[in-house]
């Protein structure tokens, strides 16, 4: 008997069949790898760890660390002034806090920027040539990228969140709505930044490029947003640069909700701008990967 | 059984075209024409190979028909529809085993193959059976659980076919299906391929720089070189298209054109001349070889070399050509081997 070769009645043809498929092909070589697992939980660590720990501006303004010989102010007066000094510098009392929230866009950032990378290896591989011969649909091979890296980067968030809980973080102002819209602004922020490297690697075959590209922007983008150090104390020339870069609002987010802080914005302004900055690059990534993705 | 294979006799085919090639072309950077004005069709359940060199335009062909590229002029239909206008429609009804190894290293041989029925929209309650039917026929099942890291070349070649098939496509493109594997693993691919043709009925278009590959799979063979099609035919058509048997002969005498001398022989009908050797046709080899010799000595010529071949994809190749494929198949398994060095740096 010749098999038959007819049936195929029952297919998924919408838009986003294959979606999940892609974006867990994706995460399986992350959560089913313990080694890349274990690295990837390493490296909040030691920022939090070392860098957090190691920073600690609220000694350097405390009584004990110094006094004005001849005036000898008291102790308590001393700290009182410290901590005023913290509290309208960093808008909480202690520096780990300020950063360790910092922390949370910064991982987010890191893992965005690495979802560029994935599309060229697939690239290289023959790997997208055979998507591109499969009835997928277009727009799912760079937004199943993007859910990969936006899953991958919420989930280290959270840890890093954890560990940071185990390492002292002020949780006097934490609630579970104010997780939440922190979540929610990481998830914003992501999926506008890792639509914007995968749109950076769409045609490219060059993975050294990617790198060079990589290594270009982490840093600046890092160093200039209010991640590691406020904004309102940068020079002016660089807080135009601040006031537009999305990890500024993502962050500034994240402190309002979960330390209590002043905001540079208001909650509402910076949804909105993560919000319009989400929507804008992912429209603009699956409009690139129709046009771009066949040569 | 019967209808199966009376359906795959020449006679009894279907006149029924599910490719159709008209004028197509592709040129990249306005300056390099890797396929330039081809044309061809393919009848339901042929065998058609693309035979030729490495950079002839094989896989350019093969990527412009799975609607990965887009064609710089002319058209072509699968089943009926465009491949620039119905792209969508074309990816439902064909599948590709490409040149290179593209399973997710990461994944298991199940997986993989789950992951291409999820591409086409295949529910899990028929993609499942399915897969597990695949593997069989590949002789996957012992390692289906396996990561593919795991997989020699000739398992993971076999499991690029499962994918392949696993939309159950009406149309299935190899590209080079035996690209790098040693002769044995080669073999049991080709058996592979016979059994999908006769098993399943189905139509292959594949590429392929191995003559015999060509010679023992392809119904029809089209040789390409420089992006031409130069002729079309059936592997036996296209020895016969040589006219008879190949016989080289090499003499000690530098000076005077012998071309002329042996055209006289009887079931001579062509000869030319390189070097100091003649390369000659003739309609029956064993018997025209012994009276060029017996010719030649009563001539006072001495004859030094000489070689009989009966009509091979070989001498098929070089007559349509010019050249001998054998050493470009050096080149073309050494690239072969440095994208895998590549894969491997990657992991």
């Amino acid at each position: 008997m010749a098999k038959s070769f007819t049936g195929n009645s029952r297919v998924n043809t919408s838009i986003t069949h294959g979606l999940w498929s892609l974006t867990n092909r994706d995460l399986k070589k992350w959560y089913k790898a313990p080694f890349i697992l274990a690295m990837s939980l390493i490296q909040p660590i030691i920022w939090l760890a070392l860098f957090g720990k190691a920073m600690n501006f609220g000694a350097i303004f405390n009584g004990s660390a110094f006094n004005i010989p001849g005036l000898n102010i008291p102790k308590e007066v001393l700290n009182t002034i410290s901590q005023q000094i913290m509290e309208s510098t960093f808008g909480t009392r202690d520096y780990f806090s300020f950063l360790a929230v910092g922390m949370l866009s910064f991982i987010a950032l890191f893992t965005a920027m690495n979802s560029g990378m994935s599309i060229v290896w697939d690239r290289r591989l023959g790997f997208l040539n055979k998507l591109l011969s499969t009835p997928l649909a277009r727009g799912a091979i760079p937004m199943a990228k993007v859910l990969s890296s936006i899953i991958r980067g919420l989930v280290q968030s959270a840890i890093v969140f954890l560990i940071a809980v185990l390492l002292g973080l002020d949780l006097s102002h934490v609630t579970f709505l104010g997780l939440l819209g922190t979540f929610s602004a990481l998830f914003l922020m992501m999926l506008g930044l890792s639509s914007l490297f995968i749109m950076l690697a769409i045609r490219s075959t060059s993975w050294e490029s990617q790198m060079a590209i990589m290594n270009l922007l982490n840093l600046p983008l890092l160093f200039a947003s209010n991640a590691l150090f406020p904004a309102k104390f940068m020079p002016n020339w660089l807080k135009p640069v601040v006031s537009v870069n999305p990890i500024s609002y993502a962050t500034d987010i994240a402190r309002q909700l979960l330390l209590g802080s002043p905001g540079m914005a208001s909650l509402a302004f910076d949804f909105l701008y993560l919000g319009a900055f989400a929507v804008l690059l992912s429209a603009l990534g699956i409009y690139m990967s129709w046009k771009f993705l066949t040569k | 059984m019967t209808s199966a294979v009376e359906a795959a006799e020449p006679g009894m085919k279907s006149a029924k075209t599910i490719v159709s090639v008209r004028n197509l072309s592709k040129v990249f950077n306005r300056t390099v024409k890797a396929v330039d004005r081809v044309s061809f069709e393919i009848p339901e359940g042929e065998v058609f190979g693309f035979l030729g060199p490495n950079g002839a335009g094989k896989s350019t062909m093969i990527h412009m028909l799975t609607t990965v590229l887009k064609p710089t002029s002319g058209t072509a239909t699968i089943c009926g529809y465009d491949i620039a206008k119905d792209a969508g429609a074309v990816r439902r009804v064909i599948g590709v085993v490409p040149q290179e190894y593209t399973a997710d290293e990461d994944l298991t041989g199940y997986e993989n193959i789950m992951l291409c029925a999820d591409f086409y929209g295949i529910p899990r309650d028929v993609s499942k059976p399915r897969a597990e039917e695949l593997l069989g026929l590949v002789g996957l099942q012992d390692a289906a659980r396996r990561k593919v890291e795991t997989y020699s070349g000739g398992m993971r070649r076999r499991l690029e076919l499962a994918c392949g098939l696993v939309s159950r496509p009406r149309l299935l493109f190899l590209d080079e299906p035996t690209l790098g594997l040693d002769v044995q693993t080669r073999i049991a691919i080709w058996e592979y391929i016979k059994k999908l043709k006769v098993d399943y009925q189905m139509t292959l278009f594949m590429t392929t720089h191995y003559l015999e590959e060509a010679d023992s799979i392809c119904d029809r063979i089209a040789i390409i070189d420089h992006g031409r099609i130069l002729k079309v035919g059936s592997p036996s058509e296209l020895k016969a298209s040589l006219g008879g048997d190949i016989i080289q002969i090499g003499v000690e005498e530098k000076e005077n054109d012998l071309s002329q001398l042996i055209s006289q022989v009887n079931h001579v009908k062509n000869v030319s001349k390189f070097d100091s050797s003649y390369r000659v046709k003739a309609e029956f080899g064993e018997e025209a070889a012994p009276a060029i010799i017996e010719m030649l000595r009563t001539k006072g010529y001495h004859v030094t070399r000489l070689s009989l071949a009966k009509p091979s994809m070989d001498e098929v190749y070089l007559e349509y050509t010019g050249r001998s494929l054998r050493e470009e198949q050096a080149d073309e398994e050494h690239m072969f081997a440095l994208r895998r060095t590549m894969r491997r740096a990657r992991a």
